[in-house]
């Protein structure tokens, strides 16, 4: 596509005077139509991420002005290593990602479900989707409460049923990574299975229609058909999904503010808390690049993974 | 045959049941937002509240001691605001990018692409230093210009206007129209249902951020509904009802407008698979 157009590009400019008049102007209309997106993207986005870069060797603080600013090296990328609270958000970060598989999994199954066996599509696309159009503040405050420990209606019912110490959820330590990780689940899983259900139309029919010749149960069919055919699909969902894990932040900062003593901390909420309560610009723009890093490493292994792992 | 029939029934039943029970959360939402301030975390849960004291929840939401008003109308503004940059902006450039041909067109597009990946936290401190010295802190317009800018919504609408043929475009250059003719009279139309969808996803994202306003804006009035809802828990962090009625309050034009455009929704999403 692009070479025929730069093709047909390239002929215009041999030919006579007029069209190489209507090349210059199509130069000016070109950087004309885009000038405004990219004058924003270049200020707005490009530029700050060349000054983190930079910033992110010193030991700047923004409050004392540019004065201040000492350059110091690779300090802070070593300092990250060492900083306990980064690594802790980092591993915490790494235990989400598990939120994908199994959102994946649940996703799968409903899409395949609605897909092939109810009535009712788009009623059921819509009820799933709902939470992924409802903002994260109301349902991190919603969330809040039912897992309230004392009088929440989740533990209410676990206690009705038998359970008598359920768990403090998003007040315990060692469970309020999990409670986040059931309400991202929850959040998730319509956006997955939507995606999901797109990939499943691009499946041809006669592959099941051959398979039903030959005898294949409907649950072979989904292994052997459904599953491998979908590979794109499901590899498109964990990469994203991975990306965006990275990116959590409205929904941890107003469940938990990284609490109950740092069991809930991720690396974007952490460098939010470095840049702007403890005021170490340095440091928190290093900690930026090194996620740019790590976003930029998971791309490049989707690109390669893609021509892997995938068949089709 | 009938057999089948009777799987999909039972099928369906199941599935009903599990929406049901995934849409739990939502409806306790909206009874608690319904009671008064004792029955909330009443056990066993009564769906259907047994005094009513919607009125009087919704008036303290709405007329309380915070401007709510206020918050959803500055929310308004910058959502309405942001959109239409965001959609005029993403627009002329996807024509720029697909329609017309010119020098450095595709690196400059790779180049935009390549901003896809910077987290939005990475850049946050030269952005917060930037507004500062542009004097757009604390300001919509900074928040609207932070909320538009970016290469989503090109990408996105680029691939609708690549699907537009050439030919119409050249013969309209015969007939003597220029390219601004051809992009608001011939392609826009054409590509109305993609603008849709780009316009609705802009709308969610843009009502439901967060991150920018909270950093961006310092003073009270201009707060969005996000961080006045967030303002209000911390207010109102023990009255359980008051903030089920604001998180109502917050939620409902979102859910009405996806009801509304829920196929442009649900298909952009799955077309463009692009999250926010």
């Amino acid at each position: 596509m692009e070479q025929t157009v730069q093709e047909t590009g390239a002929m215009k400019n041999m030919v006579p005077r007029k069209k190489r008049k209507n090349l210059t102007q199509d130069t000016l209309a070109g950087y004309l139509f885009i000038s405004p997106m990219l004058i924003m993207t270049v200020v707005l986005m490009v530029i700050p991420i060349l000054l983190s870069g930079i910033i992110s060797f010193t030991d700047w603080n923004f409050i004392a002005g540019l004065k201040s600013i000492n350059f110091i090296g690779f300090d802070n990328y070593t300092k990250m290593l060492s900083d306990e609270n980064f690594t802790r958000s980092l591993a915490n970060n790494f235990l989400l990602m598990i939120v994908i598989p199994v959102s994946l999994f649940i996703a799968l199954i409903l899409a395949v479900l609605i897909n092939k066996a109810t009535y009712f599509k788009s009623v059921f696309k819509v009820i799933y989707f709902m939470p992924f159009i409802s903002s994260f503040v109301a349902v991190a405050i919603l969330w809040r409460v039912l897992f309230h420990p004392t009088s929440g209606p989740i533990n209410g019912l676990l206690m009705s049923i038998g359970i008598d110490n359920p768990p403090a959820w998003l007040a315990d330590p060692s469970f309020s990574l999990i409670s986040v990780m059931i309400i991202m689940v929850w959040a998730g899983i319509g956006f997955e299975m939507i995606i999901f259900m797109a990939g499943l139309q691009n499946i041809p029919q006669d592959l099941y229609e051959a398979a039903d010749i030959d005898g294949a149960s409907k649950i072979r069919q989904f292994f052997s058909v459904t599953l491998p055919l979908l590979s794109p699909t499901t590899f498109f969902l964990l990469i994203t999904g991975i990306v965006g894990s990275f990116k959590a932040f409205d929904l941890i900062m107003i469940l938990t503010n990284g609490g109950p003593a740092g069991s809930t901390s991720v690396i974007v909420f952490y460098l939010y808390e470095v840049a702007f309560i403890q005021l170490k610009s340095g440091y928190a723009s290093a900690i930026g690049i090194a996620l740019l890093l790590l976003i930029l490493a998971i791309t490049v292994i989707q690109w390669i993974g893609q021509k892997k792992w995938v068949n089709y | 045959m009938s057999s089948l029939r009777v799987s999909r029934i039972i099928i369906t039943i199941l599935m009903s049941a599990a929406g049901i029970i995934f849409l739990l959360p939502f409806v306790w939402m909206l009874s608690a937002s319904f009671k008064p301030e004792l029955e909330v975390l009443a056990y066993p849960i009564q769906w259907i509240p047994e005094t009513w004291n919607a009125v009087e929840n919704y008036r303290e939401v709405w007329f309380g001691t915070l401007p709510f008003a206020l918050y959803y109308w500055n929310s308004i503004k910058i959502t309405l605001l942001t959109t239409a940059v965001s959609l005029i902006t993403s627009a002329m450039a996807a024509y720029g990018f697909s329609k017309i041909s010119f020098k450095g067109r595709d690196v400059i597009f790779i180049m935009v692409l390549a901003t896809f990946m910077i987290p939005h936290q990475a850049i946050l401190v030269p952005q917060f230093v930037l507004f500062r010295w542009l004097g757009l802190f604390d300001s919509h317009t900074g928040i609207v210009l932070l909320g538009s800018a970016g290469a989503i919504g090109t990408f996105l609408l680029r691939q609708f206007f690549m699907s537009v043929h050439n030919e119409i475009i050249e013969s309209a250059r015969m007939d003597g129209a220029n390219h601004w003719t051809i992009f608001v009279r011939i392609t826009l139309p054409l590509v109305k249902s993609a603008l849709a969808t780009l316009m609705i996803l802009r709308f969610i994202w843009t009502w439901n951020d967060y991150q920018n306003p909270l950093i961006f804006l310092r003073s009270d009035h201009l707060y969005t509904l996000q961080l006045g809802m967030r303002k209000f828990s911390d207010v109102n962090g023990e009255f359980y009802s008051l903030m089920m009625a604001a998180a109502v309050s917050a939620i409902l034009p979102l859910m009405i407008i996806f009801i509304i455009g829920q196929k442009q929704v649900i298909e952009g999403v799955a077309q463009g698979s692009v999250k926010g």
